[in-house]
């Protein structure tokens, strides 16, 4: 059984990206009017929005949040080349009581020259730091050195994917097996079988980020790219959202010994194709433990996939948009589902009028 | 793990147009109304309030069983497993017996079917789990398997009992429209007794019919059962029960009960005439009561692995052409063929909660019947129901704490999916925090107690709260941030002139060797307290131990060396310079004047 609630979010312009903090307790949401608003969940489990504020002089493609051992802290992306910090500061007790809080503007990243489509932080074992990627190709990862001040960020790696970049992900793995790695999803749509997903990892050797892999098999517009949490597997799990959905897995092989050596090959298998969404699919998002595959797509539905203990991947659920208005006020509308397992809370947003593209 | 060969259900969310979102495609377009965001989740808080209580119990019953030592002898370890089995079973009877009293006193009707729905899930559930306990756990042999089915079909099938409660508290039952229902009842439930005692009431009231009584009576209390002590062998049970089959036929074709009619189906049920029985088909209700009652009456020595013929061709004649199988008619059906992963995948994809299946198959596999069954992934599965059902749990603010246990007893993930969930956990409250800290102690989740304790600690740093901050740090020795805070209490105490937190201060006992700024920061404390105390000379002796130990920041040379001036007044410290200890009274006004 799914419950839906719907909240007004006057946006006052289309809302691109949503985001959930590490404990889905609060919410961020950002959108073409320039504005980020950042909801909280109160007791009783309605969302009050705490805070609304412009971030950008353009749309702004994606809000992320930081890992809460960094304290409150959001980025932002937007279509005016910049991406930025922000820190929440506390505030008197009269904000408090008015349920207000504020956001500040902790640095601005303006190195690139083109829009800014994707902003994600690094997994917090690498300490506190970001990577955004652009229109024009160019992957840049910044690091915060001193996590209490986070004014001072410097870039530390600038990486050219060659294609416009649409989205990253950071692999969310800790284990000293695995070296930092980042996937770039492209949507450059000029005729060409280019790979439009390429995998970055990091060499301890050359200290520098270089191409392990790039997808040959996914030569569509890539929409968003999202690497699963690590249950302690040796390989990792890879979903796509493209033409179609598509999870991959990439298996480790044994690291070469060259000189230049320390990259590492992957065996690289396609373990789920969906088109089910019959049409471009603009999200995949993960679930805690890497279990649960939801995504969503230009039929206006969010399709929710599962394996079972044979490793067979299926759909396990539809959200569909009825069509009908919503008049304000949070609706609370109950559905039955003959199947819905209780797994854990899917924090799945939904966004009411997702799916636009990002065009100049 | 349900595994959906079809499409699943749509669920539709009001409001939520995907027409519209097709058109908001152009980016700086008008905006098409009012933005929307959609927060979905598994509603998972309504059956997670009523069910509250079986989460609860069985999880001491799942628990116990994990941690039991198991039982030598077979035996002993077969009736170790069935009263756990029988334990689960009364703890769903509870919650039903709870939900129905809920059912009756829920004053809006949709909460009234609600309650009810779950009733009957419940019940459900119960059902299975009793046929799974007499097939698959105690595994009854021929013989004891007919009583066991009895008994079950007559706990079960409780459709009837009003009707039997309302003849038998008539003043006079055999004149009463359903009596012969009810004896037809008795009959087909094996229940010989009390058709008998039934059968003596109309006899009396109509003694014309008290010969065709009489046999009648004779026929069903000889009927030979399979005997509950094993004093009888099975073929020794066929040989009488072969005998008084052919004396029954014998009455029957010599026309006793032919003025009867009533009597006379009887008659020919006890002759297991199949079309005699099916003619009591409402009565029965349920094609396994049929399976039941055709056993008992025409092959009551059936042995376990015969079941699934006569399971099969009893649903097919009793349901006809009429009707289709019902989910539970599916799984019931696969737990007569003994087909056990087909009642765990029919159960998941049936049940809206991985509670049944999960509970079941952790039994099951106790049992060994996992393995039994060449199931290469038997206990994988096992595993794989375990780890979604505790998932489930941790979304709920208190029975996460039951999903513990559960992720404990699985070997290959457990560990790593309770690391996952745990540090989502808001951590609204100190005492929540704390609650959550002690498990991850307790299982050496070294990690995991150090991220939580940073969360915290960040929290309280934000809100100025240093004290809870400092000691948040200290949890997660974190020496970093603990050197972090000590350094802003420093710093507080320059700006105020006094320390906060005193009470944490002075107790920090050995953490205070974390890091070389919170050891600084706590015997600057304690020299406050000395000199506060009066207790000059060891003031002063602790002040040149801070000076000489390079311990205190730069910043604070200037504090201490102030600090030392009133005490080279106090006649106890210039005394102690005599003992040339150190920087001398001499020293100190050198560095001051240079200082300055």
């Amino acid at each position: 059984m799914f419950v839906a609630r719907s909240i007004a979010a006057d946006h006052r312009d289309l809302i691109h990206d949503v985001s959930f903090d590490f404990h889905g307790r609060r919410m961020a949401t950002c959108s073409s009017d320039q504005s980020v608003k950042v909801w909280d969940k109160s007791e009783n489990g309605d969302w009050h929005c705490t805070a609304s504020w412009k971030t950008h002089s353009g749309s702004v493609w994606r809000v992320t949040w930081a890992h809460p051992e960094f304290g409150q802290v959001l980025a932002s992306c937007s279509f005016d080349r910049t991406a930025a910090v922000w820190e929440e500061i506390v505030g008197e007790s009269n904000d408090k009581l008015r349920g207000q809080s504020h956001w500040v503007k902790r640095t601005t990243l303006v190195d690139s020259r083109t829009s800014v489509t994707d902003v994600k932080f690094a997994p917090k074992h690498m300490g506190l730091m970001l990577a955004t990627c652009s229109a024009d190709g160019v992957v840049r990862i910044y690091e915060a050195p001193d996590v209490m001040n986070l004014s001072q960020w410097s870039l530390q790696h600038e990486i050219s994917c060659k294609l416009s970049c649409s989205c990253i992900s950071w692999n969310p793995s800790s284990s000293r097996a695995h070296s930092p790695m980042i996937a770039v999803g492209s949507d450059d749509n000029s005729p060409n079988i280019l790979a439009k997903v390429q995998i970055y990892e990091y060499n301890e050797n050359t200290r520098k980020y270089a191409k392990a892999e790039a997808l040959m098999t996914v030569t569509d517009p890539v929409h968003d790219i999202a690497f699963a949490p690590n249950l302690g597997r040796s390989f990792h799990i890879l979903a796509v959202a493209t033409k179609d959905v598509r999870i991959f897995t990439l298996k480790p092989l044994r690291k070469e010994l060259t000189s230049s050596g320390g990259l590492t090959k992957f065996e690289i298998h396609i373990v789920a194709q969906f088109d089910n969404h019959n049409s471009q699919v603009w999200r995949v998002s993960w679930n805690i433990t890497g279990t649960v595959l939801a995504s969503s797509g230009d039929d206006g539905c969010v399709r929710l996939w599962k394996a079972n203990y044979m490793d067979n991947w299926k759909c396990t659920g539809i959200l569909k948009g009825n069509g009908s208005p919503v008049n304000g006020s949070s609706q609370q509308g109950i559905f039955n589902t003959s199947l819905g397992s209780a797994n854990a809370s899917l924090q799945n947003s939904l966004n009411g009028s997702s799916a636009s593209r990002k065009q100049s | 793990m349900e595994e959906l060969d079809t499409e699943p259900p749509v669920t539709v969310v009001p409001g939520a147009d995907p027409a519209r979102t097709q058109l908001c495609f152009e980016w700086g377009g008008e905006p098409r109304g009012p933005s929307c965001v959609f927060v979905v989740r598994r509603d998972q808080d309504i059956y997670m309030e009523t069910l509250r209580k079986l989460f609860n119990e069985s999880h001491g019953i799942f628990v116990g069983l994990q941690r039991c030592e198991e039982e030598r002898a077979v035996r002993a370890r077969n009736a170790q497993l069935i009263q756990v089995s029988k334990n689960y079973r009364s703890v769903i009877r509870a919650c039903m017996e709870d939900m129905h009293q809920a059912a009756i006193s829920a004053r809006d009707s949709a909460l009234h079917s609600q309650y009810s729905i779950q009733v009957s899930i419940l019940s459900a559930m119960e059902l299975i789990w009793n046929l799974c306990e007499i097939l698959f756990v105690e595994a009854a042999p021929a013989g004891p398997l007919l009583l066991r089915l009895l008994d079950w079909v007559q706990l079960h099938i409780c459709d009837v009992d009003n009707m039997v409660r309302e003849v038998l508290s008539s003043e006079n039952p055999s004149k009463h429209k359903l009596f012969w229902n009810v004896v037809d009842i008795f009959v087909l439930q094996g229940r010989m007794d009390e058709a008998r005692h039934l059968l003596s009431k109309e006899a009396i009231a109509n003694p014309t019919s008290m010969n065709m009584y009489k046999i009648l009576d004779d026929l069903m209390k000889k009927m030979p059962v399979p005997s509950v002590g094993n004093t009888q062998t099975l073929t020794e049970m066929e040989l009488k029960w072969q005998h008084w089959h052919e004396e029954c036929q014998r009455y029957l074709q010599d026309g006793t009960f032919a003025s009867s009619s009533h009597m006379e189906s009887i008659c020919k049920i006890l002759l297991g005439d199949e079309n005699a029985i099916l003619e009591k088909k409402e009565l029965m209700t349920t094609w396994y009561h049929f399976l039941v009652t055709r056993l008992l009456y025409s092959h009551p020595t059936v042995k376990p692995m015969e079941l699934r013929f006569y399971a099969q061709s009893s649903m097919d004649m009793f349901l006809g052409e009429e009707s289709s199988p019902e989910p539970l008619d599916t799984i019931l059906m696969a737990a007569f063929e003994f087909e056990l992963h087909q009642v765990i995948k029919e159960c998941s994809v049936a049940l809206s909660n991985w509670w049944f299946v999960a509970h079941l198959t952790d039994l099951l596999d106790h049992c060994k019947l996992l393995q039994s069954h060449n199931l290469y992934f038997g206990s994988n599965m096992r595993e794989f129901l375990l780890l979604e059902y505790a998932s489930g749990l941790f979304s709920h603010h208190s029975l996460w704490q039951l999903g513990v246990d559960y992720f404990d007893h699985c070997p290959e993930y457990g560990r790593v999916y309770l690391e996952l969930h745990i540090e989502r956990i808001p951590l609204n409250t100190e005492q929540k925090a704390l609650k959550v800290l002690r498990i991850c102690e307790q299982r050496q989740m070294h990690e995991q107690v150090r991220s939580i304790c940073k969360i915290m600690a960040m929290k309280a740093l934000r809100n100025n709260r240093l004290g809870s901050a400092l000691s948040w740090s200290i949890r997660a020795k974190d020496a970093a941030f603990a050197t972090l805070i000590s350094d802003r209490f420093l710093k507080d105490y320059c700006e105020r002139g006094r320390f906060s937190d005193l009470d944490l201060i002075d107790n920090l006992g050995p953490s205070m060797l974390l890091s070389d700024r919170l050891t600084f920061l706590g015997k600057y404390r304690e020299f406050h307290r000395l000199y506060g105390e009066k207790r000059f000379s060891e003031a002063a002796r602790l002040l040149l131990m801070l000076m000489t130990a390079h311990i205190a920041p730069c910043s604070f040379w200037m504090t201490l060396l102030t600090d030392a001036l009133p005490l080279l007044e106090q006649k106890e410290v210039r005394m102690l310079n005599n003992h040339a200890d150190g920087l001398s009274t001499k020293g100190v006004q050198f560095l001051l004047v240079l200082l300055f």
